[in-house]
């Protein structure tokens, strides 16, 4: 009996062996191991052919027989599924090299990523972001900013009136007007407003009757012009346009600034030996800039002989046909897509 | 202005340096030099010639043959300018020669004749047509009797002269006078400056007998001074002033013409000639214009006058627009024999008034509205008597017929040394100021640390500290200030409000999204602004705001939906094959409650959209998904989605939208917008394919947006 299942054994892995597909694995486990296969046949013939103490060693042997045939069925069955997987795999195969599907991509405007840009570097030194209105009355576009009526100032920035004392703001400096005016001199100003602005230009290529600026404003106890030269205006174009760029400040007017000055930085292209570029001087005009007047500061309830701060005030269209190479004003506005998306990366 | 260095030098020393480290040393510290050229290109070469002979070309009607000297030797030259004659003085090109562009002047032959260089015009020499004289415009410049032959025509000519340009900022219109760029120069060079002088000859004969001068406008005319030179002779000026002339931009005309306009340059100061003769009474009457009086002026023009306009009178017309223009009458002509010259003081706002009212801007209105030097309105007058007694073989008569209340007082400003360095960042000494002062030519008084200085006259702009503490700045250098942090006093932190933060949660969430930024004009035309206005818009509005004087009817309103101009981008990218696009904008529009403007409208920030075309596009599985109205609900769901807020959108018809295509938008029961697809009528008349839009209230997003909860998200996008 013991030989008779050392046989069943042998012959069960043996068709195990062969066995290459699933049907074939269960016909064995069936044959087998079922409750007519022989393993069992084996068991219930027992009782009369054994005696009292070879039957727990029968037994026992049927039952390792069992479980060495079981196993091997189970390891036998996971081999074939692997290699019927693979297969499946196989024929499921695609081309990588194909395309893939395309997901709907849009992009800021080239002016909010320069204007973003330029906020964060001012958020970083500590500036507040303020906006206001584009539609200004007189007061705080002009005369808040030492901008009297008749002033001949006046004529550098023909604006769009609505009525007399309404007009489309100039600029964005009645927004630093308007906060100063809030804060009544109580405390430190330390902010840069950017926004859209109108003059009367005739659009062309350097010229657009809409436009936009950032103005920065710094008021408090012993502000120097040399803060304005080191603390922000040299910080602002090293990060903005590379470290290796020089500044230079030369004088220039502003109502609401004495002194006044422009700040231009080296060229790029030639490094200050001059260039085409540049106009031969090395020099790019970038920023005006300047020491808030007493007058503006006196206006607004700051007391000129306490305070006394720096103004700065930037176009992000000439910024960025600077540092992306636009050659004309007009693309920022007519919202050509191919001209847009070139930029969604900048 | 443009400065002419030749001139310039006539008044200080600038040898030393080349054109190019003087304008980059004015630029640094004074006024920006926006250009710097050639008065004209080079020529080499051209020589005075005189015409020995002219005769006719045998074989060309419209030639002349001429026999030329230059000295030594003659050339038989061909010219055919019409105004060649015999006896001139001439420029030649001999062969050799070489003019501008290149062009090079050699032995040649014509119809026959042999012609050995070339006899040029000014603008064969390089000079624009527009500072021709105009005796010279269309043929060959002719030289005064006495000029020298053989004379190198480049000198005589100051072809090889250098313009600069200076951008002049508002405030400094001193530096509209040769003289006023001279002290310029000379505080940047630190050079001693040469005044010119005005000293004359004059007759036992006044001017008092001729004229009396009365003023009724006495503020807008403070001073007036009335000279009268007769026995003029009208004649060509010299040719050194020409030069000057045309290097400044100014056409030559006559010697009476052009001495006042060089007074007008080397002083800043404008004059006015009238021909005595013409001038019918004996009286100047300065005084308001009447309401509808009219006066024709130089340009022949008839102008209608008010009582804001200041004019110049014989006590019965006005002859003149004070400040502006002459009047036709008692204009200057080649008969014209004793003249009533002008020298005043006009206020600026008023010749500002009138030269804008009848867009007449000059180099003198321009003069008069920045602002004249008092001390040198008289000295103007004086040196132009100085000139056209020396220019104009004429007699200038004893005396000045002189109006005067003019302030001639210098400013008198305070500056301390410690306080100059306290605004700079400085640590410059009582010295180094007191240098600057010198260099300047401010005359000033010194105690310590403390001084007084006497801004003169011809820097009306110096009144107050910080104007001088500018001086003091530029004269020290921008250069030399240090580079400062500033102190700690007014340490803050910077950031975003939480309406800005919003702002770029919107943008970067609906560029995710697959949407592209525009920003159009604010500005529309009247058709345009009345389209696509959101239900709640409409309803909160009285009127659209327009300008008082656009430019263009196309940029005329500002606008009441970003989707009309929106639209209008889309028509011309469409133009352009760009068929399928996805936009946003987010900006403000203005809403008007008033019939009548008289307060500023109300801003509002709306966010739109204009979706069409192919949405996505899968071109090798054949796959293609347009734009539909799902597709843009889509896309503002996840956008409130993402911010938290709850929109339900509700079948609803807007003008210019499908009617069965458009939703309203409801956030919290409050109307904030609209979307669907747009009217396929609308859409013709902009070009456009089948188009959706959409158009929502950011404001009242904003106030309804659970911001604690979008913060939290804030904060992971921003860090
Ligand atoms: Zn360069």
């Amino acid at each position: 009996m013991k030989d008779q299942l050392q046989v069943l054994e042998k012959e069960a892995l043996q068709k195990i062996e062969d066995a290459d597909s699933l049907k074939e694995l269960q016909d064995v486990r069936v044959a087998y191991l079922g409750k007519k296969g022989p393993i069992t046949e084996v068991l219930k013939g027992m009782g009369g052919k054994l005696s009292k103490e070879e039957r727990p060693v029968i037994g026992e042997l049927a039952n390792t027989v069992r479980g060495n045939v079981a196993e091997a069925l189970n390891r036998k069955k996971a081999d074939i599924e692997a290699v019927e997987l693979e297969k499946q795999l196989a024929e499921e195969t695609i081309d990588v090299t194909l395309p893939g599907r395309p997901v709907p991509t849009g992009g800021p405007h080239l002016l909010t990523s320069i204007v973003e840009e330029i906020e964060d570097l001012f958020i970083g030194m500590g500036f507040e972001v303020r906006e206001g209105p584009e539609v200004e009355t007189d007061y705080y576009n002009f005369e808040a900013l030492n901008l009297p009526k008749g002033h001949p100032a006046r004529d550098m920035q023909d604006s769009f009136y609505i009525t007399e004392d309404i007009l489309l703001r100039t600029h964005t400096s009645p927004v630093q007007a308007r906060t100063m005016n809030m804060i009544k001199g109580e405390r430190p100003v330390k902010m840069i407003c950017p926004g859209k602005v109108y003059r009367r230009d005739t659009d062309d290529a350097t010229h657009s009757h809409q436009f936009t600026q950032i103005e920065g404003l710094y008021v408090d106890k012993h502000v120097q012009m040399s803060d304005l030269k080191g603390g922000v205006l040299d910080r602002f174009a090293k990060q903005m346009f590379g470290e290796d760029r020089e500044i230079r400040l030369r004088p220039s007017f502003f109502p609401f600034t004495e002194p006044s000055v422009e700040m231009d930085i080296s060229c790029k292209v030639c490094h200050g030996k001059g260039c085409s570029v540049c106009k031969k001087t090395g020099w790019i005009e970038i920023l005006g800039a300047g020491m808030v007047h007493p007058r503006v500061l006196e206006m607004a309830g700051y007391d000129p002989d306490i305070y006394s701060g720096f103004a700065f005030g930037m176009g992000p269209e000439r910024i960025a046909m600077l540092k992306y190479g636009v050659d004309d004003i007009r693309h920022f506005y007519t919202n050509d897509i191919r001209f847009l998306k070139q930029y969604h990366q900048a | 202005m443009f400065v002419s260095l030749n001139w310039l030098k006539n008044y200080v020393d600038i040898d030393g340096l080349s054109a190019e480290d003087l304008a980059e040393r004015i630029t640094k510290s004074g006024i920006e030099v926006e250009g710097l050229e050639r008065f004209a290109s080079v020529s080499t070469n051209v020589v005075v010639g005189y015409v020995e002979s002219c005769e006719k070309h045998p074989n060309a009607d419209k030639l002349s043959l001429c026999q030329v000297s230059i000295g030594e030797e003659t050339y038989q030259i061909i010219c055919g300018a019409p105004n060649i004659a015999q006896g001139q003085k001439v420029a030649v090109a001999k062969p050799g020669a070489v003019l501008p562009g290149n062009f090079k002047i050699k032995k040649t032959k014509l119809r026959g004749s042999e012609s050995n260089g070339m006899i040029c015009s000014l603008q064969e020499l390089g000079v624009e047509e527009k500072f021709v004289p105009k005796e010279f415009a269309s043929g060959i410049f002719v030289f005064p009797e006495d000029t020298e032959v053989g004379a190198d025509v480049t000198e005589l000519l100051n072809l090889d002269d250098i313009i600069i340009e200076l951008g002049l900022t508002p405030n400094r219109s001193d530096a509209l006078s040769m003289l006023g760029v001279a002290y310029e120069v000379a505080a940047i060079l630190d050079v001693p400056i040469r005044l010119p002088h005005t000293n004359y000859h004059s007759s036992e004969e006044t001017a008092a007998q001729h004229i009396g001068v009365k003023v009724e406008a006495t503020e807008q005319n403070p001073y007036y001074g009335a000279f009268i030179i007769k026995d003029i002779k009208i004649a060509p000026s010299p040719l050194w002033m020409r030069n000057y002339l045309m290097a400044a931009g100014i056409r030559p005309i006559n010697n009476v013409v052009d001495i006042t306009n060089y007074v007008l340059l080397e002083y800043g100061q404008p004059l006015h000639a009238f021909d005595y003769d013409k001038f019918d009474s004996q009286e100047v009457v300065v005084r308001m214009a009447n309401d509808g009086e009219k006066i024709v002026t130089l340009d022949d023009q008839e102008r209608t006058l008010s009582s804001e306009h200041l004019v110049i009178t014989n006590g019965k017309k006005p002859v003149a627009l004070a400040g502006v223009m002459g009047g036709a009458d008692t204009e200057v002509s080649d008969q014209t024999t004793t003249i009533l010259l002008e020298a005043a003081y006009f206020d600026g706002q008023t010749v500002r008034k009138a030269a804008k009212a009848f867009d007449l801007r000059s180099e003198a209105s321009n003069r008069f509205e920045k602002g004249v030097d008092p001390n040198r309105v008289r000295k103007a007058g004086e040196k132009a008597c100085q000139l056209l007694e020396k220019y104009a073989d004429a007699t200038v008569l004893d005396g000045i017929v002189e109006f005067d209340q003019l302030d001639y007082s210098e400013k008198m400003v305070t500056i301390w040394t410690s306080k100059i360095n306290d605004r700079l960042g400085t640590a410059i000494s009582n010295d180094v100021v007191a240098d600057i002062l010198r260099k300047l030519h401010f005359n000033y008084e010194q105690d310590d640390e403390t001084f007084t200085v006497y801004a003169p006259t011809r820097r009306q702009d110096i009144v107050i500290f910080e104007d001088m503490l500018e001086e003091v700045a530029r004269i020290y250098g921008y250069d030399n200030l240090p580079f400062t942090l500033p102190g700690g006093g007014g340490a803050q932190v910077g950031g975003l409000t939480k309406q800005q933060q919003l702002k770029r949660h919107v943008k970067r969430f609906l560029e995710g999204a697959g949407l592209s930024e525009t920003v159009t004009y604010s500005l529309t035309n009247k058709e345009r602004v009345t389209q696509l206005v959101s239900p709640e818009v409409a309803e909160a509005l009285v009127s659209a705001v327009s300008l008082s004087m656009p430019m263009s009817e196309e940029h005329s309103t500002l606008r009441l939906s970003i989707l009309p101009e929106m639209l209008s981008s889309v028509a011309y990218n469409l133009a352009r094959k760009q068929t399928n696009l996805a936009y946003y904008e987010l900006g403000s529009i203005f809403i008007s409650k008033e019939q009548e403007v008289t307060k500023q409208p109300e801003e509002k920030l709306r966010l739109a959209g204009v979706l069409t075309g192919e949405w996505n596009h899968h071109p090798w599985q054949q796959e293609k998904k347009t734009v539909d109205f799902f597709v843009v609900k889509g896309v503002l769901e996840a956008l409130f989605a993402s911010l938290n807020v709850q929109v339900i959108f509700t079948q609803a018809k807007v003008e210019g939208m499908h009617p069965g295509r458009t939703a309203q938008l409801f956030l919290n029961n409050h109307a904030i917008g609209f979307a669907g697809q747009l009217h396929p009528q609308l859409q013709k008349s902009y070009d456009l394919k089948d188009t959706f839009v959409f158009d929502i209230d950011f404001d009242i997003f904003f106030h309804f947006t659970k911001m604690n909860q979008v913060l939290l998200q804030f904060h992971v996008i921003l860090v």
